[in-house]
């Protein structure tokens, strides 16, 4: 019986990493219909179905993966589609390893399936379609129940996709000229071209949600005010969208940036296309990252691009404890950015016109576990480095944007500035406000904002059709 | 798309539009500030708030032309639209009744004082306001200004109109005749603002300055209109722009305002060149 299963999976093609280092395009080329076809006869469609359970969404894993097997597609596109709204964007950003892909049977003995790498061709295949011939999406009869979703992140995109096909009529506020939040911001071209996050936006207009761009809510219409005008529930996914800085001297010179900035720049206007578009970055040559998490590695690997000579990712604890995807931290060292472990900033130097020059570090060490469970980073006596700089990207985390909660009487939220909500449908303390995402677990994945928009929208359901 | 209502050109470089941006207009207070994306590849960037409609839902602003973005704005005519239009962002300028407040407005920053000069003489206010130009042909709203001020001061730095001074000279003057001053609110060039500070930090009168550091998102998310405000980093975007003059850390700012200096050359040659070549080389 053992030989019948294959535990090796298909590669995935990818840019040399010589090449993709100097170029925006996309890293991961997905699969062709062959590897694909290949890919999927692998999965042994067992009754466990312990891959569905590892998905924030519950895709229907072995069912879309049974018709793309059989040349089912429109099916498959059906069954991925029914509980995921964004398939072509977690094809390329989940976390896979620690989710779906961690409980598949398989990987008991050799690899698990590549959900991931399935998902994207299943989603890439209809996005080549002409929109006539795309499955159609069944949309529930109207309720008559309007719901104003704020934030056109994950978890409101998500959360609006639902409830349009619940019936419900939608409104998406976007504070920023074009939908996707963080994926359009954050995520840079490389790993997510912004060409497939508009698609799937596209996707949730098409499900006759009604998407207002530019419209910050809390300095136009306040959350109150969509109450008392006309919205039935509110939806609150604004993410976090605060960057965190170090709080060392010589933070605020020119050349550092925050990961925000430095990201929002490169991906969302397009900087590194300057001067074809209005924006410009600075072109650094020894540009230092700050932080270990895939904003880091992210933000390390744009600065490459950008045509740094030198590019360092600077973290406090160890090897072990970096917080971004293992597979983010190998594509970063194939292209050759170096790891500096146990070293943090104390001290920012410039020149006499304000540009950052070197950064003082201070060697650490690691003690007992913190409440985070990772051993801490305590300072080394009498240790130090100086690193010559001229660019900084400071990704140390972000918190949630308080405009919100600021201007929404009645909301609870901790010391952290993130929302309260019931984990398992998102509601708040406050009447007919549910919310979800990075607004209120602090800045997470992708998937589970996600996940979080999807619980918040059923749950919503159930309070508009009166459950 | 925000469709351009009306526009005015004050000076040949200096430019008033009302755009048409009803959700805006709604909520904007004076202080506040937009941000605008002329294009799809344009820049994000802020000007402040020169006015409001809201029964005609429109936001009025006034710009000088300095780099690409204004001037592929100034570019523009009544009846085109702007790509994208945000706000009102920012606090409003607080504008309550204090007694005697002095305004001082800077170039083209007489635009944004104006409403708040209103606003405070609404509140009750004595209004003293002192406005400076460059010369004669750079100034505007010489009548606004007076409409709303108790007293009027103008100079140019050139004496073709007024006073020949530059903004301090009479500020100090009346910070020393009116020892019941309690408020100054100083608008302008920032050389100007910090210089307006220097002037009244002696006579301990509080005075509010409207930062305008580079920004890119205009809501809290980059960081990158921070400056340094008593030795705290504060965003402007959201925390501003109004800042106690006394506290700001000029230098910091005017570093950083100058981070793209050679950038912005080389795409206003790019826009120069790109105009030249539509008028077929006659410009």
């Amino acid at each position: 019986m053992a030989e019948k299963f294959n535990l090796n999976r298909v590669s995935m093609p990818k840019q040399e990493p010589g090449v993709r280092a100097r170029n925006f395009k996309e890293v991961a080329q997905g699969y062709t219909h062959e590897m694909a076809m290949e890919e999927a006869k692998r999965c042994i469609q067992c009754k466990k179905r312990n891959c569905v359970s590892g998905c924030p969404v519950n895709v229907n894993i072995p069912e879309f993966i049974l018709a793309l097997r059989d040349g089912k597609m429109p099916e498959a596109v059906n069954q991925l589609k029914a509980n995921n709204a964004l398939p072509g964007i977690c094809g390329r950003v989940c976390p896979q390893e620690t989710q779906c892909e961690e409980q598949c049977t398989l990987g008991k003995k050799g690899a698990p399936i590549a959900i991931g790498r399935l998902e994207r061709y299943v989603a890439d295949w209809e996005r080549a379609l002409p929109s006539s011939q795309k499955p159609a999406t069944k949309i529930g009869p109207s309720t008559g129940k309007k719901v104003a979703v704020v934030g056109s992140g994950p978890a409101g995109l998500t959360a609006a996709a639902d409830l349009a096909k619940l019936g419900h009529k939608v409104t998406l506020f976007e504070a920023l000229h074009v939908a996707g939040g963080v994926l359009m911001y954050g995520i840079p071209e490389f790993r997510l071209p912004k060409e497939i996050v508009q698609g799937e936006v596209q996707y949730v207009k098409s499900l006759g949600v009604d998407v207002r761009l530019n419209s910050v809510i809390g300095k136009i219409d306040t959350v109150d005010e969509l109450l008392s005008d006309s919205y039935d529930a509110v939806f609150l996914g604004t993410g976090a969208g605060l960057p965190m800085f170090l709080g060392v001297p010589g933070e605020n010179l020119n050349g550092i940036y925050s990961a925000n900035e430095f990201l929002t720049r490169t991906n969302l206007m397009k900087a590194y296309l300057f001067p074809e578009y209005d924006t410009p970055i600075k072109r650094s040559k020894k540009v230092a990252v700050i932080g270990g998490g895939n904003v880091a590695m992210d933000s390390a690997r744009c600065a490459l691009r950008l045509g740094a000579d030198e590019v360092y990712i600077v973290y406090r604890r160890s090897r072990e404890e970096l917080p971004a995807r293992a597979e983010e931290v190998e594509n970063a060292e194939e292209e050759g950015i170096v790891f500096k472990f146990l070293t943090n900033p104390r001290k920012f130097t410039g020149n006499a016109q304000g540009w950052v020059t070197a950064m003082e570090c201070d060697e650490m060490e690691l003690g007992e576990p913190d409440a985070s469970g990772r051993r801490r980073p305590i300072v080394k006596p009498g240790g130090g480095i100086t690193m010559d700089v001229d660019c900084v990207v400071v990704a140390l985390g972000t918190t949630p944007n308080p405009l919100v909660p600021a201007t929404t009487k009645g909301l609870e939220t901790t010391k952290k500035g993130t929302v309260v909500a019931d984990e398992a449908t998102g509601k708040t303390v406050k009447d007919k406000v549910w919310a979800g995402g990075d607004v209120v677990t602090g800045a997470a994945t992708v998937i589970s904002a996600m996940g979080a928009g999807k619980r918040a929208a059923a749950a919503i359901d159930g309070y508009l059709k009166g459950r | 798309m925000y469709k351009i209502l009306h526009r005015e050109d004050l000076t040949p470089q200096i430019h008033l539009f009302r755009i048409h941006a009803p959700a805006v207009a709604k909520k904007a207070r004076a202080g506040q500030f937009v941000i605008l994306m002329v294009d799809e590849k344009g820049e994000r960037f802020p000007l402040t708030i020169g006015g409001w409609d809201r029964k005609e839902g429109s936001v009025t602003i006034v710009f000088m032309e300095v780099g690409t973005s204004t001037r592929k704005l100034a570019a523009l005519k009544k009846g085109d639209s702007i790509y994208a239009f945000i706000g009102p962002l920012g606090i409003p300028t607080h504008t309550d009744n204090v007694g005697t407040v002095v305004c001082v407005a800077g170039g083209f920053a007489t635009a944004i004082v104006v409403p708040v000069a209103q606003a405070l003489k609404d509140a009750g206010n004595r209004v003293v306001s002192v406005m400076g130009f460059r010369n004669k042909e750079l100034m505007f709203w010489e009548d606004k200004l007076k409409a709303c001020s108790d007293e009027l001061i103008i100079c140019t730095d050139d004496g073709s109109y007024g006073r020949k001074a530059l903004v301090t000279e009479p500020l100090k003057e009346v910070l020393e005749a009116n020892k019941d001053v309690k408020m100054v609110v100083a608008i302008g060039p920032t050389i100007m603002m910090k210089f307006a500070s220097a002037t009244t930090k002696p006579f301990g009168v509080k005075t509010i300055v409207s930062l305008n550091p580079i920004m890119v998102d205009g809501t809290g998310m980059c960081g990158c209109c921070r400056v340094e405000v008593g030795g705290k980093t504060e965003f402007t975007c959201v925390n501003g722009p109004d800042f106690d003059g006394h506290k700001v850390d000029w230098d910091v700012l005017m570093a950083r305002q100058k981070s793209y200096t050679d950038e912005e050359k080389r795409s206003l040659e790019l826009w120069q060149n790109h105009c030249k070549s539509q008028m077929g080389g006659k410009a």
